[in-house]
């Protein structure tokens, strides 16, 4: 549904977006991630039609959106990271407002409008200045507007920044419920957001994308991956001796030890699943297990790996 | 989706912003009594014996020189300071369209303005016999000097995201065709210029034209020029937005 090809953009002699290139079809939530300054901003403005490329192309729905906007723009909701919004309008005039631009006239627009306040929950500032809202209305409102004309394209550039944790909640439920018919691209610099809602993860560091894969995928990356964190009801000593002599185990950790219990990291050899050898060691020697934990790999580390590793060059 | 509706849209939400907004009640208020004092207080309106607008009219280049560019600064830097531009150009609306209905809106909340002033005419009738034909191209001429001043406000408006600047560049601009053809102006230029640079720089300016008009002729070619400045402008202002689009 989405086509991204070797996009890039220039601010003067800066390049804040290099050959970033990538597609995306109906039923995918990707959160697009990346540190501040990465380029996020000014690839989704690019998609959304507001900044033209300086090369490369962007078509939505087969409509390229350098050539043809406003074709583009009617299958996008886009939701600004500023949350921009008409101060001096109450919320439904506002809404309305947006509904006849998008075409719809008479009772649909009023109908239009009304939808996007309930789907929303804005009913109880539907009559208040925009301008008196507090930041999690205005989100909601910016959202709204997005999503007014049910498109099959959404751009939510930081949708979730500076909400409490319940309003966090409450837009991403709204996500993850339109997430099977649409496409979704989220912006984001919070991690935990993406596992809550993101079938798909691209990292863009200085511009350049450099990891694209599932979450789960991008997981496996992280250098503590299929580590094995064991406790027993026992001293260490013997432990360590026959689970470092395992094939699958390149190193074994003491964490923590007291008198009778202690703590250890198993790290397998190339991140490959080691939980088998390690419970079959712990059956045959009949140690005292008080808990086991796999690692999963955490999205967190991967994020400052790569990325760190793209600042440094 | 018309372009048509499209721009009445955007048009009817400009317009409501007016209202909400301090700075057209100032414009309103102060064009309204400045309009009505001058001619009575300067210019001697009824007093020379003849019910004519002439001394009406004669105020309303410097009335706009100042005021109108108060209003068109915040067309556009407004909207690119708040980042709703991002917003109204990722809705389906094309540059070009929300050029237009902003400065459709803007000229027809002129053109309340002036409509406001009818009670001047009505004294002139209550107190004389003055020449309707005269006053109608008199208005006219007045509406069209005020399309031509808030298209040069809309286009400063578009160059920069800082009001002043926007504001006082269009009063330079403003100035520039108001002089160029000013009598006092010409005659001083054509002590030592040539007769034909005189000619050619007085015809850039509002000032033959909107006198003209006063007189009471109404020439085409007058109101051909107004709306080729008010359509040079907007479409200088259409460039302007694209390019910052290319630049970011
Ligand atoms: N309009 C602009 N003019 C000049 N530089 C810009 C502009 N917009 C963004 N940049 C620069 O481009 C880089 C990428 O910015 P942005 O896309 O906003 O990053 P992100 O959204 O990932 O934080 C930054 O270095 C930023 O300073
Ligand atoms: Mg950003």
């Amino acid at each position: 549904m989405i086509t991204v090809t070797a996009l890039k953009k220039n601010f003067g002699a800066r390049t804040a977006v290099n050959q970033v290139s990538f597609e995306v079809e109906k039923g995918t939530v990707l959160g697009f991630l990346g540190p501040n300054g990465a380029g996020k901003t000014t690839t989704i403005r690019m998609i959304a039609g507001f900044l033209m490329p300086t090369e490369g192309s962007v078509t939505v729905l087969g409509h390229d959106v350098q050539a043809d906007p406003v074709s583009a723009q009617r299958q996008i909701g886009y939701m600004p990271e500023r949350t921009p919004l008409y101060e001096d309008m109450t919320v439904e005039g506002f809404l309305r407002f947006i509904a006849e631009v998008r075409g719809y006239r008479g009772a649909e627009r009023t109908e239009r409008a009304d939808q996007a306040i309930r789907a929303c929950m804005l009913d109880s500032v539907r009559h208040q200045v925009i301008d008196t809202l507090s930041k999690g209305y205005r989100q909601r409102t910016c959202l709204a507007q997005a999503i007014l004309h049910d498109p099959p394209v959404l751009l939510l550039d930081e949708p979730t920044e500076g909400l409490d944790p319940n309003q966090k909640q409450v837009v991403r439920e709204m996500i993850a419920r339109m997430a099977s018919e649409k496409v979704i691209i989220i912006s984001t610099h919070v991690l935990e957001e993406v596992e809550a809602i993101c079938n798909r993860v691209i990292i863009i560091s200085n511009g350049s994308v450099v990891a694209d894969g599932t979450p789960a995928a991008l997981k496996q990356r992280s250098k503590h991956y299929n580590e094995v964190h064991l406790s027993l009801g026992s001293a260490s000593g013997p432990a360590v001796k026959a689970l470092s002599a395992l094939d699958e185990v390149q190193r074994v950790e003491v964490v923590a030890e007291r008198d009778t219990t202690c703590e250890l990291r198993i790290t397998p050899k190339q991140q490959a699943p080691v939980i088998a050898a390690v419970l079959k060691a712990v059956a045959s020697h009949g140690w005292p297990v008080t808990n086991l934990k796999v690692d999963g790999g955490r999205l967190e580390e991967v994020f400052r790996q790569i990325t760190r590793t793209e600042d440094a060059a | 989706m018309s372009s048509r509706t499209t721009i009445r849209a955007i048009l009817k939400r400009e317009w409501g912003a007016y209202f909400n907004s301090p700075i057209a009640y100032v414009f309103m208020v102060i064009f309204l009594v400045m309009a009505g004092f001058f001619p009575f207080a300067v210019s001697g309106l009824f007093e020379g014996g003849q019910a004519t607008l002439r001394p009406f009219f004669f105020w309303h280049p410097w009335l706009y020189l100042i005021l109108v560019p108060a209003v068109a600064m915040r067309l556009w830097s407004e909207e690119r300071r708040s980042g709703t531009i991002e917003l109204l150009l990722t809705i389906g609306v094309t540059p070009t369209q929300a050029v237009v209905a902003k400065f459709m809106a803007a000229w027809l909340f002129m053109m309340l303005t002036l409509a406001l002033t009818f009670p001047v005419v009505l004294t002139l009738i209550y107190l004389g016999n003055p020449d309707l034909g005269v006053a109608f191209t008199g208005y006219l001429g007045s509406l069209l000097l005020a399309g031509a001043y808030l298209s040069v406000g809309l286009l400063t408006s578009a160059m920069t995201r800082n009001q002043v600047v926007s504001f006082i560049l269009a009063v330079l601009v403003g100035l520039f065709l108001l002089l160029a053809g000013f009598p006092p102006v010409t005659e001083l230029l054509s002590r030592w210029a040539p007769e034909w640079l005189v000619a050619v720089v007085a015809g850039f300016s509002f000032m033959p034209h909107f006198e003209t008009m006063q007189r009471g002729i109404l020439d085409l070619r007058d109101v051909v020029y107004f709306l080729s400045v008010i359509g040079f402008m907007l479409c200088a202002t259409h460039e302007v937005l694209k390019s910052k689009a290319a630049e970011g």
